[in-house]
């Protein structure tokens, strides 16, 4: 394999504007968007077949690029990269899972390039921002030239590498509602070394009164073919007391509910044994965030 | 696939360029423009040997196609240094023998440049966890880490 090269021709197009990317979509066969690159184009290197007549820099396209606030929640445009994100004190402060899934995220340079759009559109079971933005509640405003259409994130993935989306599609918007009173998140991923992709990885967003769990959402990456929300045991979880048992009881739960495969990251074996623990950390984790004692 | 004119200012020089919409820019940089000093390590994004700046900070230049870098202003481990006089950087590293076979050098060199840009007064686990996206296979990584914190302590006295 010689990855100093783009071994495929393709024509590149740069359009400015919305309207303009999507008016290329709907009348070209064979688009690819480029935005990071820092997937797309590892791809391209190393021979994944990917039908490629046009690529499409959306790069240049300004009323994609900034992450915006209003009192509803948080718009994350589509060009916001992780870097961008990561040091958004807002963002730290009201969606710290999702903050710690962009800092367990590759190294500095790749956090320059790559997107968050990009992470989800590429759909890969694995990846890290997937679980935050299902625990958060993300909304994905998914564009063609005659409509848009908002999808949840836990509907979104539909296999390894595939979602939703149609080829005349742009994601343009990832919307995170704002999170309720007395609500904590986390993240957790086990990695070999740490700029690495994940073995696996689980998110919990957690609301509360007292001790009592009010709102529950966990979610697990590289354990299912798509990034998986629990929705079962989320739901399960609310009106219950919360408690070292009651955490116990989740992780075992969620073990036997994912189910992950032997990759060239680790086993399947490794992922059920590591399931419930991880779980278990990640709700204690977001508990405490929420203001509750352990 | 037609060529296309760019525009890039690498170092301070403004070039104008034909290129093909699959060619890579560090191939650009080393090729056409023969700036050798960004190296081609694994070509997918995960050694840091390719590393360039624009705007300050960091990029891989193995994964981005030229075409995309058009109006890019960039700077290359060969544009640091005033002619003879180092990047106070650039002196530790040679002070602290952070240079082995030096193949990683121009990239840790450019990340770290980076990582001085964004915090001047960088702990040891800041400059790992920052760096750890460059490899370093003589594994010399102690004195790099000690050559980073030696630039920025001689930053910070000015």
């Amino acid at each position: 394999m010689n990855t100093r090269i783009i071994p495929v021709n393709y024509n590149y197009l740069a359009p400015t504007t919305l309207a303009e990317a999507l008016t290329v979509l709907a009348d070209k066969p064979r688009v690819k968007i480029l935005a990071g690159g820092t997937d797309l184009i590892v791809k391209l290197k190393t021979g994944v077949d990917i039908p490629l007549e046009y690529l499409m820099d959306i790069k240049r396209i300004e009323e994609l690029k900034l992450p915006k606030y209003c009192q509803r929640g948080l718009f994350i445009g589509p060009l916001a990269t992780l870097s961008q994100l990561e040091k958004d004190p807002d963002l730290q402060k009201h969606y710290p899972a999702l903050a710690e899934a962009l800092r367990a995220m590759a190294a500095v340079s790749v956090r320059n390039m790559a997107t968050m759009a990009g992470n989800l559109c590429n759909a890969s079971p694995v990846a890290d921002t997937a679980g935050p933005a299902i625990c958060y509640g993300a909304q994905l405003k998914l564009e063609n030239i005659t409509n848009h259409r908002i999808i949840k994130a836990e509907d979104f993935f539909t296999g390894p590498q595939t979602n939703v989306m149609t080829p005349q599609e742009i994601l343009t918007e990832i919307f995170l509602p704002q999170p309720l009173a007395n609500c904590g998140g986390a993240f957790r991923k086990k990695t070999r070394v740490k700029a690495d992709i994940a073995k696996i990885s689980a998110t919990a967003v957690l609301a509360r009164e007292g001790n009592i769990i009010t709102h529950c959402r966990i979610a697990m990456g590289s354990i299912a073919a798509v990034p998986l929300f629990l929705g079962e045991l989320s739901a399960g979880l609310i009106g219950q007391e919360m408690s070292p048992d009651l955490r116990r009881e989740a992780g075992r739960k969620a073990a036997e509910t994912i189910k992950p495969i032997d990759d060239n990251r680790t086993t399947a074996g490794y992922r059920t044994a590591i399931a419930g623990l991880l779980v278990e950390e990640v709700l204690a984790a977001a508990w405490q965030r929420a203001g509750g004692e352990l | 696939m037609a060529k296309q004119e760019i525009k890039l200012t690498v170092n301070g020089k403004i070039y104008h360029l034909e290129v093909a919409p699959n060619e890579i820019l560090l191939n650009i940089l080393r090729d056409k423009l023969f700036l050798t000093g960004s190296k081609y390590g694994c070509g997918i994004g995960e050694c840091g040997a390719c590393t360039i700046l624009a705007g300050g900070r960091s990029y891989l230049s193995c994964l981005i196609p030229a075409v995309a870098a058009d109006g890019w202003e960039i700077t290359t481990i060969e544009g640091l240094a005033k002619g003879e006089e180092l990047t106070p950087l650039q002196q530790a590293f040679i002070d602290e023998g952070a240079i082995q076979c030096g193949f990683c050098t121009p990239g840790m060199v450019m990340t770290a440049t980076a990582l001085l840009n964004e915090n001047p007064d960088p702990d040891e686990e800041y400059i790992k966890d920052y760096l750890r996206g460059n490899h370093c296979r003589c594994t010399g990584y102690i004195a790099i880490v000690k050559a980073v914190q030696a630039a920025a302590e001689k930053q910070r006295q000015g």
